[in-house]
């Protein structure tokens, strides 16, 4: 008897989870059917990459220091060991351009921003803001949702892109201020190995596709968010799990499609 | 003003037999009611009988499964999206909490509804919004934050907000619950007052006796999920009917019952707990 | 917060965000030795081009001149076609040959042009003919054993080496 139950529990989960991707596709396409808005009222896109962008830049610039100065540090200790000091450069910058730039940022991104959007839309639904600007005939989707969407879009390549920036010079702080390196031998080499397409692009593409991923995520568990403390406490956290699994996976997927040489 | 010639004796709100669920909950059964332009109708009832439900029917949120409902002439169900929209600038809603947009000032807040739907050059969004804030005497409050308002003062600021576009139907929901004596007092006067200087029909969903019965022109009484009485505040005041006479005077037991069902589940519980003990 | 105040906290972001787009295409990647002059194409065949990559550099001298802009194979000869793109007011001789090279001892691979000495010039579309092949390490070691062996061998006259145990080359 337990064991139809337990098959039938099982069933009904996927069941549910099904329908939960389903929903969560038809959300996505909403967004972008109705992003019209960005080009109407610019304003509300700008505001949000305002909130997200600029308020996320102290965490996601200190971060991105310490893991430049972490990566000089060990990055030395690895090469010295094989005599290779003097490609610290270049190890630093594909290191943080192809993987650590885009995908550090995206998980403070989904811990920071993420849950922020999901806690704001949840407590807006909690005290029927959105329901007041339904029955305002104004559409919620395009008012709240769309501009915060492509804030979040516009905001990630940018952080990503300053994660890396900083990275490379805590590395050069490390490497050559305190180790010693040589500072010409440091970007003379990782000039010559990063390339800009296939290092620096494919590493700005994933922080956009990072985005996209993160900030839905955030978005959809804010819009189904049970309306209770519990409820939007739930969905924060909904967030930053799905989010952060969400960056690693796509992160695989992606390394293999851009990297296999 | 909006609002185009009107019939002054067709209703602006019209349920007839319309019954209302969620799921297999059925909620509310076989419910007519109408409002007519300019009055002042009071929905009573006790907790749970489904009055937020009829506010919901009324905006087109829900949908009846029995029934028609028509706002401003217009079948609900027939209604397609633009169409819906375009009745819903026709009228106001008062949530019970406000649902004031937090991210937003007071005076933000109340041009939202004009800055959405009109354009208006700046001076005009600020005179009209002025004027509202100041018919709820919270003109010199524009400044302030959300946060920085007290709950009477968010409600006063809601109210503004559902009347900036001059609607012809207001609907408040739970207007008085939660309100000290002053701000009861004021509340209702506004209600009145808003309706009769904008010449909008009003429907306050409550279940304040005093303060509705003084403002309203017509009441329905709702409960145990049908429509048990309407009229006057006068006539339902005399009425007999026992379930009316215990809702008014607030008898501890009579149709509603104060003792919760007995139920199997119940039971069943009782019987395990026993055993345990 | 005013409109003005965010959109130029706004501009600021974005500002920097370009900013360090610039860094890492200029500063960290290779961007700056892209040179935006016009370029002409030559193509060139190669039994074996290695490690050879599109956008490797064409250097003479040491001098990058160029770079590799497509590689396939042909069909008929099974050789390896690379096109390169040369700046244009580089103009190399008719006979000038074309080496692929690799900076340090396992670095990246490159086209090394050597100048012949013939007076007219290789106009766009024209190949060069004398090419020579990647070097291949495992062909070298085998051909360094097979060579070692052999020399083993002939003092002993009939005493052949034992059969070059020559690695299958992984073409």
């Amino acid at each position: 008897m337990s064991q139809t139950n337990f098959l039938a529990r099982l069933g009904k989960q996927a069941r549910e989870r099904l329908t939960g991707l389903g929903l969560f596709t038809r959300f996505f396409f909403m967004l972008l059917q109705r992003s019209s808005i960005v080009f109407k009222r610019p304003r509300l896109v700008s505001q949000q990459v305002h909130f997200i962008g600029n308020f996320s830049l102290l965490i996601i610039i200190v971060s991105g220091l310490f893991v430049g100065f972490v990566l000089g540090l060990q990055g030395y200790y690895t090469l010295n060991r094989y005599g290779s000091e003097e490609a610290l450069g270049l190890l630093v910058a594909l290191s943080l351009t192809r993987e650590l730039g885009p995908v550090i940022t995206a998980l403070l991104f989904a811990g920071r921003a993420g849950t922020s959007l999901t806690a704001e839309i949840g407590l807006m639904k909690a005290g029927e803001q959105l329901a007041a600007m339904e029955v305002m005939a104004v559409d919620p989707i395009r008012r709240v949702f769309v501009p915060r969407f492509w804030g979040g879009v516009i905001a990630m390549p940018v952080l990503a892109a300053v994660f890396s920036m900083v990275g490379i010079i805590g590395g050069w702080v490390v490497g050559v201020l305190l180790i010693g390196i040589d500072t010409g031998a440091f970007w003379s080499q990782m000039q010559n190995g990063v390339d800009v397409y296939n290092d620096v692009l494919n590493g700005v593409i994933k922080s956009i596709i990072f985005g996209v991923a993160v900030t839905l995520i955030a978005l959809y568990e804010g819009w189904q968010a049970r309306p209770t403390p519990e409820g939007v406490a739930r969905a924060t956290t909904r967030t930053v799990v799905t989010g952060s699994l969400a960056v690693l996976g796509l992160d695989f997927l992606l390394t293999a499609l851009m990297f296999s040489n | 003003m909006l609002t185009p010639p009107q019939n002054s004796h067709q209703p602006v709100l019209r349920l007839e037999g319309v019954s209302l669920g969620y799921g297999d909950f059925t909620v509310l059964r076989e419910i007519s009611l109408e409002v007519l332009p300019g009055q002042v109708v009071a929905m009573m009832g006790g907790s749970g009988s489904g009055k937020t439900t009829l506010l919901r029917a009324a905006t087109g949120q829900l949908v009846a499964r029995q029934g028609s409902i028509t706002l401003f002439g217009q079948n609900l169900a027939h209604a397609d999206r633009p169409l819906l929209q375009s009745l819903r600038q026709r009228m106001g809603v008062l949530f019970q909490q406000g649902a004031l947009f937090t991210d937003l000032n007071v005076f933000e807040n109340v041009a939202f509804p004009l800055r959405e739907h009109l354009s208006l050059s700046a001076a005009q969004l600020t005179e009209r919004v002025l004027e509202k804030l100041n018919a709820v005497g919270l003109r010199a409050a524009a400044h302030l934050k959300v946060s920085e308002i007290s709950g009477g003062m968010a409600r006063r600021v809601a109210l503004a907000r559902a009347v900036v576009l001059e609607p012809e139907l207001v609907l408040y929901d739970e207007p008085f619950a939660g309100l000290d004596p002053i701000s009861l007092g004021i509340t209702a006067r506004l209600i009145r007052s808003l309706s009769d200087r904008l010449g909008c029909a009003s429907v306050v969903i409550t279940h304040d006796i005093a303060e509705s019965f003084a403002i309203a022109d017509h009441v329905y009484l709702v409960g145990q999920g049908e429509l048990k009485a309407h009229g006057t505040p006068a006539t339902l005041g005399a009425s007999t009917d026992p379930y009316v006479q215990q809702f008014l005077h607030g008898h501890a037991d009579g149709p509603v019952a104060f003792d919760y069902p007995v139920t199997p589940a119940f039971e069943a519980w009782l019987a395990r707990t026993g055993t345990q003990a | 917060m005013s409109n003005e105040k965010t959109d130029w906290w706004v501009g600021l972001f974005i500002l920097l965000g370009a900013i360090a787009l610039s860094f890492l295409a200029l500063r960290a990647g290779n961007l700056s030795s892209f040179s935006f002059a016009p370029t002409y194409a030559l193509s060139a065949k190669f039994d074996n081009i290695g490690g050879l990559k599109v956008r490797a550099p064409v250097k003479s001298a040491g001098v990058v001149v160029g770079r590799v802009a497509s590689i396939s194979l042909d069909e008929k000869t099974f050789q390896a076609v690379v096109t390169v793109q040369i700046e244009k007011n580089y103009r190399f001789p008719k006979d000038s040959s074309a080496k692929i090279l690799t900076s340090g001892l396992l670095g990246e691979q490159y086209i090394g042009l050597e100048a012949g000495g013939d007076d007219a010039n290789l106009v766009a579309g024209g190949t060069l003919q004398f090419t020579q092949s990647a070097i291949v390490l495992e062909s070298l070691i085998s051909q360094f054993l097979y060579s070692s062996a052999e020399k083993q061998g002939t003092p002993q006259g009939t005493e052949s080496a034992p059969a070059p145990k020559s690695p299958k080359l992984s073409q």
